[in-house]
């Protein structure tokens, strides 16, 4: 199945592969410390809205703590896809499965936009709400506070969500989707709504955590240079098909800016943008 | 700098405990104006006693016993009626919000009934209960009803659809997602149905006593007006503002209480 989508792989990876093929293993030693991720196999999956055919059948594998981005026009189907994948939508036809494990509620979790915290409740308790079926276990309050130390937020563990910026609050609904230790997190475009400085340290933040938690990543987003800075892997969507699967192989910490990720985020916005012209 | 500094800082500077007392200014001038009007005679004592003469009256009734016994006996109708009425509003508003088929069946002829003046229905209520205790609660609690249902139910179809399907994919229980999101998320509008309804209740209590009643506020004015004892009227009148101005802050301390989370309600 890999292999029957790597027909698919454009010529700038091949080149970029050739051409880097020392950082590439680089790249290798830099997986995530410990995998903790679970694999991810999606067969002939379809959705439709009413007339609307979302996605036409979409095969996909993403081996155990890996970190994939999606990207493509808006519309195209990639948040509809991300919803799939987190149980948020009922499956038409096809399916989706995570390995052979059994999985809990409290391994698959999402990140949103909008942070969507409980303005009635203290930052502490809404990381806590993250804890699902633990959340009265008497050990709630240390993971939670530990959760808010990973993204540095423990100074505002008492305040109301309503005095925090647009990044701590991002930050906080982070913490709630890491606090139960999920092995799938699936963010929708979570830095969208952010102002540029702030996307970056955000952009380090989730590079940070997803190397030392080992989860595997799926990552919408509108901005290739965001995808192709902290996936291993992006994908293109292009009218509920995947239409290019791009491995970005470069090394750990990645220098923004750098040639390397530039060409690479230039020929997957020619994609892009070659199919806009298609239409 | 410096000097900023120091020109800056009285205008900046307040007296905690004077700040509460401003807003009683205004009220304390119109008394003082009032009793100046009536000591000079420019105010008739027939039409206005002074305020000094209300204060005996209510010196006097104070002494009898029959000033505190009458506050106490409206009060209690005034409690008795609010929770009556307000905790059906209050059912009524949950289960309309939280069930389809609950708002389907009762909605409309809730909204049918609230759309009767509930005072009119002071006629039928002498004819079923009579003077008696029972008359007066039911129509207070028929007023309270009304914005108490319709600010609960407003306030639970307006929580936040994205908070809840958050609460869901957390896993929450459907009482957890009660407790946890959709009452926090409703309690500011339940609060705005509470301070209407605490004003309905003072209404309606004081007009039903007019009418039909052997005790109460209401009642010791109407006596007042018979025996022409325009002091008691008034002090009554007043007895009705400041019983009013008390509900309205006892509101306001729960309010500030269970939405400190709201930043309207944040101290600055």
């Amino acid at each position: 199945m890999q292999t029957a989508l790597r027909t698919s792989l454009p010529e700038t990876e091949l080149a970029s592969r050739a051409n880097f093929a020392p950082a590439a293993r680089v790249a290798r030693e830099e997986r995530p410390l410990h995998v903790s991720g679970l694999p991810l196999s999606i067969r002939g999956l379809q959705k439709s809205f009413g007339d609307n055919e979302v996605l036409r059948g979409i095969d996909l594998h993403i081996p155990a703590g890996q970190f994939v981005a999606i990207v493509g026009k808006s519309g195209c189907g990639k948040s509809t896809l991300l919803r799939l994948i987190a149980g948020l939508e009922k499956i038409d036809a096809g399916s989706i499965s995570f390995g052979d494990a059994a999985i809990q509620p409290e391994d698959i979790r999402v990140m949103f936009q909008e942070p969507r915290l409980l303005p009635w409740a203290r930052v502490l308790s809404n990381v806590e709400v993250g804890l699902g079926r633990d959340r009265s276990s008497s050990d709630a309050h240390a993971r939670a506070e530990k959760a808010l130390t990973e993204v540095g937020l423990t100074d505002k563990r008492d305040q109301w969500p309503s005095v925090l910026s647009g990044g701590q609050k991002q930050r906080v609904a982070l913490a709630r989707a890491l606090v139960s230790r999920p092995r799938v997190l699936a963010f929708d475009e979570p830095l969208g709504a952010l102002d540029a400085l702030t996307r970056i340290s955000m952009q380090r933040l989730l590079e940070r955590v997803w190397r030392d938690q080992g989860f595997t990543a799926i990552l919408v987003t509108h901005d290739v240079a965001e995808a192709v800075a902290l996936a291993d892997r992006v994908l293109v969507i292009d009218e509920g098909r995947i239409a290019h699967d791009v491995m970005v192989n470069t090394a750990r910490p990645r220098e923004r800016g750098s040639a390397e990720l530039a060409s690479l985020e230039g020929s997957i916005l020619s994609h892009l943008l070659s199919a806009d012209d298609r239409t | 700098m410096s000097l900023i500094d120091s020109v800056s800082l009285p205008r900046n500077f307040r007296l905690p405990r004077v700040d509460g007392l401003v807003q009683w200014i205004v009220p304390l001038a119109i008394v003082a104006i009032w009793q100046v009007a009536s000591v000079t005679g420019f105010v008739p004592v027939r039409v206005l006693p002074a305020p000094s003469d209300v204060a005996l009256a209510g010196w006097k009734l104070l002494l009898s016993g029959e000033l505190i016994r009458n506050i106490w006996v409206s009060f209690w109708r005034a409690s008795i009626g609010f929770l009556i009425g307000g905790s059906i509003g209050f059912a009524f508003g949950l289960a309309n919000g939280l069930s389809q088929l609950s708002a389907k069946l009762t909605d409309t002829t809730l909204q049918m009934v609230r759309n009767v003046p509930h005072l009119a229905l002071i006629p039928l209520v002498i004819l079923w209960f009579g003077i008696d205790e029972s008359a007066k609660l039911f129509l207070v609690a028929l007023g309270v009803f009304f914005p108490i249902y319709l600010n609960t139910l407003h306030g639970i179809r307006t929580v936040d659809p994205q908070l809840i399907e958050m609460g869901r994919i957390y896993g929450m229980s459907d009482s957890e997602l009660f407790r946890r999101v959709i009452f926090p998320g409703a309690l500011p509008s339940i609060f705005v149905g509470i301070r209407f309804a605490l004003g309905i209740m003072w209404l309606t209590l004081i007009v039903a006593e007019t009418i039909a009643a052997s005790s109460g506020l209401g009642y010791m004015a109407m006596q007042a007006r018979e025996f022409m004892l325009i002091d008691v009227v008034v002090l009554s009148i007043l007895i009705y503002a400041l019983l009013g101005k008390l509900a309205d802050s006892a509101s306001r301390v729960l309010e500030r209480l269970t939405l400190s989370w709201h930043p309207a309600f944040q101290k600055r």
